[in-house]
């Protein structure tokens, strides 16, 4: 007895041991985790509201998810399914053929040919079957309403070549900043660094007025040729990620009579891919997401139009029919999304070097 | 670890006067045509704008009629001063400001905190999925929230509903719309969460070691070790928020539209700058406008970088 009643405590102080951390653990996660829904929460409200059409949405005690009151054809008729208790309380799915005050005619749609049941009790206690039905028709529906494959091209057109400008631009001003020396180059870094805080507005009045000027109005070009002339953030990236490449590897080069073009490409270049991609996706993702600078610029121009503003546009017609918001809303983050999980790890480690010195 | 801004001090201007060889004269050309594409652009959208919008502040330039473009010496400015609208912007911007502010810096702290926490399952899983917001971009975020604040078939007031608490008018209210954009603005701080967390396990471990043997608790820990080692990162934060709150317009402009509804509550700054500029085509009077939020923004970064000195710490060792 005595071996046996020592075993138990043994075990229970290794469990406990062992069960310590797991406990820890799940006292701090299961509350991050209801934190993470709630912050989440939106993503699935959009979701769920994009399927769904008026009645779904604004009768009361309809489902979350998009469903219709479930209904089932019998003798050409159609009758509402109702959740129905037998006697021993079991729930059954059967239609109401006959509605009577204390006595119900039912059917059940799994087992049609067993004929009709004698239900007794008040059917108007009962509830409502739910069946599942997502109106796909409201992406269709958003995606014509938006010209979806116009705007798409425009903000394509838009992204891609920016994103082309700004990493070509960057990637030579932030060589300029990490190997050659430049009298006056603290200076000038210390300016480009406090770019960054300087507001857009001070600048943004004159650049309209110049852009008006070249009759650069209702044209895509306001949104495209800046940035072929680099911006701080991104040279900031690049610099740090070419201060990492030791320099040793550039004077090989140069001593098998490598030029200062021939170093970039053949040296720095091919170790930075990661850097580029990155600067790359926040180009893409900010021409994506920008809404001030169309709206500058092309709010009178449907044709050239991208996708913020578009959505923007549609919002004004519709924002009566929220399902019609929602899917529009989804349509606009979908590209997006899709990119950041693609090129996520990058992305991420990216946006920290944007801002944090190692 | 320190940020972007450690670079904006005195210490790293260096003057060195010696003459040039014609080896580092080349070199420094080289250098230079490298920094061509940012120094011509420097002129053309930075240093030239800044200076025309100077020039036009003191003209009546209205883009409808530009032949009748006139000195008007300080009218734009006496009129800034006068103007109501100015002042209900003003004070909207400020009353945002004091809301937003404290929470756009604590909320990045906190977040990074509890990603930090080693008690957390998948430390990766739930930094990329308390980041997924940030990718949203504005118009599809701006109409996600609008849903869901709805009073009728918004989640928000249904939740509050079921657990018997009448939601707000979360949109249409003065009272209600401020905490509304607070908590839309909640999506949007996906980087200094990036940022913090990253600084946060910078943070040495021996001294959260030395701590433990000293006997310290983790609120202890967090207070004296890992807060001063993350205040140049909401120093970083501190910056950027206040200088993006003055300029806040386009999430109420998308929201609630152009004219500041409900009432004025969202007649921010840019909101009437945007508007005289943009929609009047007043340019003199917009880059006026555009001017004194400059100066203000100036005053304010100047002020935070010169308070740093007291509350920022870098840690020794790490000047370059």
């Amino acid at each position: 007895m005595a071996t046996q009643s020592s075993r138990p405590a043994y075990t229970s102080s290794v469990l406990r041991r062992a069960i310590r951390p797991v406990l820890a653990g799940a006292t701090f996660s299961l509350p991050a985790i209801v934190i993470l829904t709630a912050f989440l929460s939106p993503f699935g409200y959009m979701t769920v509201t994009a399927l769904k059409d008026r009645p779904m949405i604004t009768e009361a005690g309809s489902p979350i998810l998009p469903s219709k009151p479930a209904s089932f054809v019998y003798e050409d008729e159609e009758y509402p399914v109702l959740l129905v208790p037998d006697e021993n309380g079991r729930m059954h799915e059967w239609a109401i053929i006959q509605k009577g005050r204390e006595e119900s005619t039912f059917i059940d749609p799994r087992n049609p040919e067993a004929g009709p049941i004698q239900w007794t009790g008040k059917w108007r206690t009962l509830e409502l079957s739910w069946e599942l039905s997502p109106v796909w028709e409201n992406f269709s529906y958003a995606w014509t309403q938006l010209d979806m494959l116009r705007t798409l091209r425009n903000t394509l057109l838009i992204a891609i070549l920016g994103v082309f400008g700004t990493t070509v631009s960057c990637t030579l001003v932030a060589y300029g900043f990490t190997r050659f020396r430049i009298p006056g180059k603290s200076i000038l870094f210390m300016v480009l660094v406090s770019t960054m805080i300087l507001p857009a507005f001070v600048t943004i009045v004159p650049t309209y007025i110049l852009f008006e000027r070249v009759g650069w109005m209702g044209t895509m070009l306001p949104l495209i040729v800046p940035h072929f002339f680099a911006n701080a953030y991104n040279v900031f990236v690049l610099r740090q990620y070419f201060l990492t490449i030791p320099r040793e590897m550039d004077e090989a080069a140069m001593i098998d009579g490598a030029g200062p073009i021939r170093t970039l490409t053949s040296v720095i270049l091919p170790q930075s891919i990661p850097a580029l991609i990155a600067v790359g996706i926040f180009h893409f993702m900010f021409a994506w997401n920008d809404f001030f600078g169309p709206l500058l610029y092309l709010s009178t121009e449907q044709e050239l139009q991208p996708i913020s503003i578009a959505i923007q546009g549609f919002n004004a017609r519709f924002s009566a029919r929220p399902h019609l918001v929602q899917s529009s809303a989804l349509l606009g983050l979908v590209v997006p999304l899709v990119l950041f999980f693609l090129a996520q790890r990058v992305f991420m480690r990216g946006i920290v070097f944007t801002g944090v010195e190692n | 670890m320190s940020t972007a801004f450690s670079e904006l001090s005195l210490k790293n201007l260096k003057f060195t006067r010696t003459k040039m060889t014609k080896l580092a004269r080349v070199e420094a050309l080289w250098g230079l045509l490298f920094l061509t594409p940012w120094l011509i652009g420097f002129f053309l959208w930075t240093l030239g704008p800044m200076v025309a919008s100077l020039v036009f502040s003191f003209t009546d330039f209205n883009l409808l009629h530009r032949e009748e473009l006139q000195w008007v010496g300080l009218a734009n400015y006496r009129l800034l001063f006068t103007d109501p609208n100015v002042k209900t912007a003003v004070s909207v911007s400020l009353r945002f400001a004091a809301m937003a502010l404290p929470v756009g810096i604590l909320q990045p702290v906190v977040m990074a905190a509890l990603l930090n926490d080693e008690r957390l399952w998948s430390k990766r899983l739930f930094t990329t999925l308390f980041y997924l917001p940030s990718i949203v971009p504005l118009v599809s975020a701006v109409y996600i929230w609008r849903g869901i604040m709805n009073t009728q078939t918004g989640w928000i007031n249904r939740f509050l509903e079921a657990i018997g608490i009448a939601g707000p008018d979360w949109l249409n209210s003065q009272a209600w719309i401020y905490p509304s954009l607070v908590i839309i603005g909640l999506w949007g701080v996906g980087d200094m969460m990036l940022y913090t967390l990253a600084t946060m396990q910078g943070v040495p471990t021996e001294l959260y070691e030395a701590a433990q043997v000293d006997g310290a608790g983790r609120f202890t820990q967090f207070r004296h070790i890992t807060l001063p080692m993350i205040t140049p990162v909401i120093f970083y934060n501190l910056i950027l928020s206040s200088i993006g709150i003055v300029q806040y317009f386009l999430v109420p402009f998308v929201l609630k539209g152009p004219n500041g509804d409900p009432g004025n509550a969202t007649w921010f700054y840019g909101m009437h700058l945007y508007k005289e500029a943009f929609s009047y085509s007043k340019m003199g009077y917009g880059a006026t406008l555009a001017w004194m939020l400059f100066l203000f923004v100036l005053v304010v970064t100047i002020f935070l970088f010169w308070s740093s000195k007291y509350w920022v710490f870098y840690p020794a060792g790490e000047e370059k």
